[in-house]
């Protein structure tokens, strides 16, 4: 029964998701014009969220955050999964091998760092922004995504339909492409679930000290930053991107649960 | 059995009245910056002299609260050949906190150190003029000019011009000792400098016998600071978004004063677009200044339409040249050929004004078809990137010291202003005496910076400062980087 947190899980997600979507269409103020005449309007009918300290809707600054942390979440967590799964196919294909010593090693080496102080580090010497903040992401996601491939790969490749299609003549590309990547898949969409909300939450951090998206561009994480000295003034600047922060990473953990529970073999047959 | 039992009752009594009697005689003082060495003639940094003016180091004259200029270590002086020559009288029993007597061979020494070819120091300027110094005897020394000039008894009062003895100079940056009221006792890197009182001292004492400075950047931490009472005084106050807060509450006081920071939207005058006057004007035009003293320092500054402090008599109000005024400011871009628009890098250091004031400048220059890409920087990348490689197109910067519209005469400075006319103007003010002269002067570079649309003048930034309210003898105003805490006491 644990996999109906889908539920819950999926509608919070599909909240954010939708509310980015709209903000490209509408959003209930212009994020660009500064009012600083209303600033610190207390959420109500006009500013449903009330309005930051230079005038600016909070609700649409919120729609159009959320953009950007999905965006750099996303594709950082594309990056992990277009470079780690082929490296960790390619890991379990020639396994016990120099190839294999050396793509799981390198990947220890990335995952040793403390990934947020390099994701620092690597926005500090290129310069900060959304692309360098992808790219930070990104990176450590490989390791991730490689890991687990590899270790899920290398049991399948001991099982009889694999000995079959080897025995058929197919090369070990063909059996990593046609037989193992769909028979992983569902690890595979799991992690990347949890590894999305991680990333929202590396995008925060890295917005919170200044080395995401630039302002004027707005991002959950600045919001805060800038929020902190207001916090007695007005604390519905703190609050409500800190709750779509935890609103956003509270719903892909609890998909990324019930998905796993749903996707699990086991589990499928206790229904 | 009674007896024993009031004995000690009656001794906490009077502890506890003992304890109420007696003011406290210790402060901790709140600064954003901590400073890279405690030399102030060795060092360029604001924050030097926040720490060790009046209260470590003294010079022959010094500045008063409302910055005139005030004997210290000279208790007075002669002007003798029409105005070449000063014969200054030292204040007699004068010691260096390692106990050496402060005598002429001391101002010789500090004035040749700092005057010397490799010499450090950050405002030679203020000795170019002079030609000797000549010991008469131990309590007399004469100062030789090249030519008159008016200005050494201001001069001699800045932070880079305090007296150091010979034997301990060497080591001022991280030992500095002087003839102040306080001895320099510890600094801890990155969290505070600890001063106690100099019971030798030869002027008027000090009622605290301990200071402490405390380094806080954040203006978060700042304010909890406060708030929990682990700072007395914060004299520049980085968040202004509390303070109105911090004026209701009975604790603290909130004083504003004045600085001699004009802050200002610098503009890269030598790589296009913006050497094109009409650019520059056109975004000294889209600037409404009363949006961002409100917005970004919620109401607290005065706007400026030259690089010149209003609290002077020489400043003129120049504001209408460049006034909020959108339409024009768009006419002129189509005019210089930027119909289409175009985008300029915005580069903001940390402080609030900076930060806060380039977003909503943003928007201004948006609105007339300008388009910026704001970087946020540290303030060492700032200083490498805009400040030393000249790479930018716009930054927010506030320039603290005080009378330095001088700036403009060097074409070498960050902003990359060359014009040869403000520059004779600013050769010819150097050698002027006649103060009614010198004032036309000034204010003749101030139409020439403002005319010339240089920079976009912003607002002057008040010092905005909390202190625990019984705290008295704080400076109000900032007619130099200084905290001197000589006046100061607990009120209790």
């Amino acid at each position: 029964m644990k996999w109906r947190s889908i539920v819950p899980g999926a509608s919070l997600v599909l909240i954010v998701v939708s509310a980015a979507l709209l903000s490209y269409l509408w959003t209930p103020f212009d994020v660009a014009t500064l009012d600083i005449r209303h600033r610190f309007t207390a959420p109500g009918a006009e500013h449903w969220l009330g309005t930051d300290h230079l005038g600016r809707d909070i609700l649409s600054m919120l729609m159009v955050g959320a953009r950007t942390s999905i965006a750099v979440a996303l594709v950082a967590v594309g990056i992990g999964m277009g470079i780690g799964v082929p490296l960790g196919l390619l890991a379990a294909a020639r396994g016990q091998s120099w190839v294999d010593e050396l793509i799981m090693r390198g990947n220890d080496l990335v995952f040793a760092f403390p990934s947020l102080l390099i994701a620092i580090m690597i926005t500090a010497v290129f310069g900060p922004g959304a692309v360098n903040a992808i790219i930070a992401i990104g990176i450590f996601n490989i390791p991730v995504f490689a890991r687990l491939t590899r270790g899920a790969a290398l049991s399948l490749w001991t099982r009889e339909f694999v000995l079959a299609a080897r025995v058929a003549g197919k090369g070990a590309l063909r059996i990593s492409a046609e037989h193992l990547l769909p028979n992983i898949t569902n690890l595979l969409i799991v992690q990347g679930t949890i590894q999305f909300s991680l990333g929202i939450l590396a995008e925060a951090g890295l917005s919170y000290v200044g080395l995401g998206a630039q302002p004027p561009v707005p991002s959950w994480g600045r919001m805060l930053a800038e929020s902190q000295t207001l916090i007695s003034l007005a604390p519905q600047l703190a609050l409500f991107p800190g709750l779509a922060i935890v609103m956003t990473v509270l719903g892909l953990n609890l998909l990324g649960d019930g998905l796993r529970d749903w996707l699990d073999p086991r589990m499928r047959r206790e229904r | 059995m009674n007896y024993r039992y009031c004995n000690p009752t009656l001794l906490l009594l009077m502890c506890v009245a003992g304890s109420a009697l007696a003011a406290r005689t210790d402060i901790t003082v709140g600064m954003v910056l901590e400073p890279p060495n405690l030399d102030p003639t060795g060092g360029a940094a604001a924050a030097i002299d926040e720490v060790v003016y009046a209260n470590i180091f003294e010079g022959l004259t010094r500045f008063g609260p409302d910055g005139s200029v005030r004997p210290a270590l000279a208790d007075g002086w002669e002007i003798e050949d029409e105005g070449v020559r000063y014969v200054f009288s030292l204040h007699p029993d004068v010691t260096f906190h390692d106990g050496s007597d402060f005598t002429a061979d001391d101002v010789k020494f500090s004035i040749d150190r700092a005057m010397a070819e490799g010499s450090t120091n950050a405002q030679k300027g203020l000795f170019a003029n002079i030609d000797n110094v000549e010991i008469i005897n131990p309590e007399k020394v004469a100062i030789n000019l090249k030519q008159a000039d008016g200005n050494l008894l201001f001069n001699l009062a800045w932070g880079d011009a305090v007296m150091l003895d010979e034997a301990s100079a060497g080591d001022a940056a991280t030992n500095p000792i002087g003839t102040g009221p306080f001895r320099f006792d510890k600094w801890v890197q990155g969290d505070r400098i600890e001063m106690v009182r100099y019971d030798d001292y030869w002027g008027k004492p000090v009622k605290l016998d301990k200071a402490v400075f405390k380094f806080i950047s954040e203006p978060t931490a700042a304010y909890s600071a406060i708030l929990a009472g682990d700072v007395d005084a914060f004299p520049n106050y980085p968040a202004p978004e509390n303070l109105a807060q911090l004026d209701a509450d009975p604790r603290f006081s909130v004083v504003l004063g004045s600085t001699e920071g004009e802050t200002i939207l610098a503009m890269n005058n030598a790589v296009p677009p913006l050497d094109d006057i009409r650019v520059r004007q056109a975004v000294a035009h889209a600037i409404n200044r009363d949006e961002i003293i409100d917005g970004a320092m919620y109401g607290y500054g005065t706007p400026i339409g030259t690089h010149f402090a209003p609290h002077n008599p020489a400043y003129l109000d120049l504001t209408s040249k460049n006034a909020h005024d959108p339409d024009a400011a768009r006419a002129l871009l189509k005019e210089a050929g930027h119909e289409t628009g175009l985008s300029l890098s915005l580069k903001l250091p940390p402080p609030a004004y900076a930060r806060r004031g380039g977003e909503i400048i943003a928007a201004q220059l948006r609105d007339v078809g300008i388009a910026t890409e704001i970087e946020n920087l540290e303030w060492a990348q700032w200083l490498e990137q805009v400040f030393k490689a000249k790479d930018f197109n716009l930054t927010i910067v506030s320039h603290t010291e005080p009378m330095d519209i001088g700036i403009y005469a060097n074409p070498d400075y960050y902003f990359q202003y060359d014009n040869p006319e403000l520059q004779a103007l600013m050769t010819d003010f150097g050698s002027e005496t006649d103060p009614e002269k010198r004032t036309g002067m000034l204010q003749q570079a101030q139409q020439m910076i403002a005319d010339d649309h240089v920079n976009g003048f912003l607002f002057q930034l008040a010092k905005t400062g909390v202190a625990a309210s019984k705290l008295k003898g704080l400076w109000e105003n900032s007619p130099t980087q200084a905290n001197d805490l000589t006046a100061v006491y607990w009120d209790e």
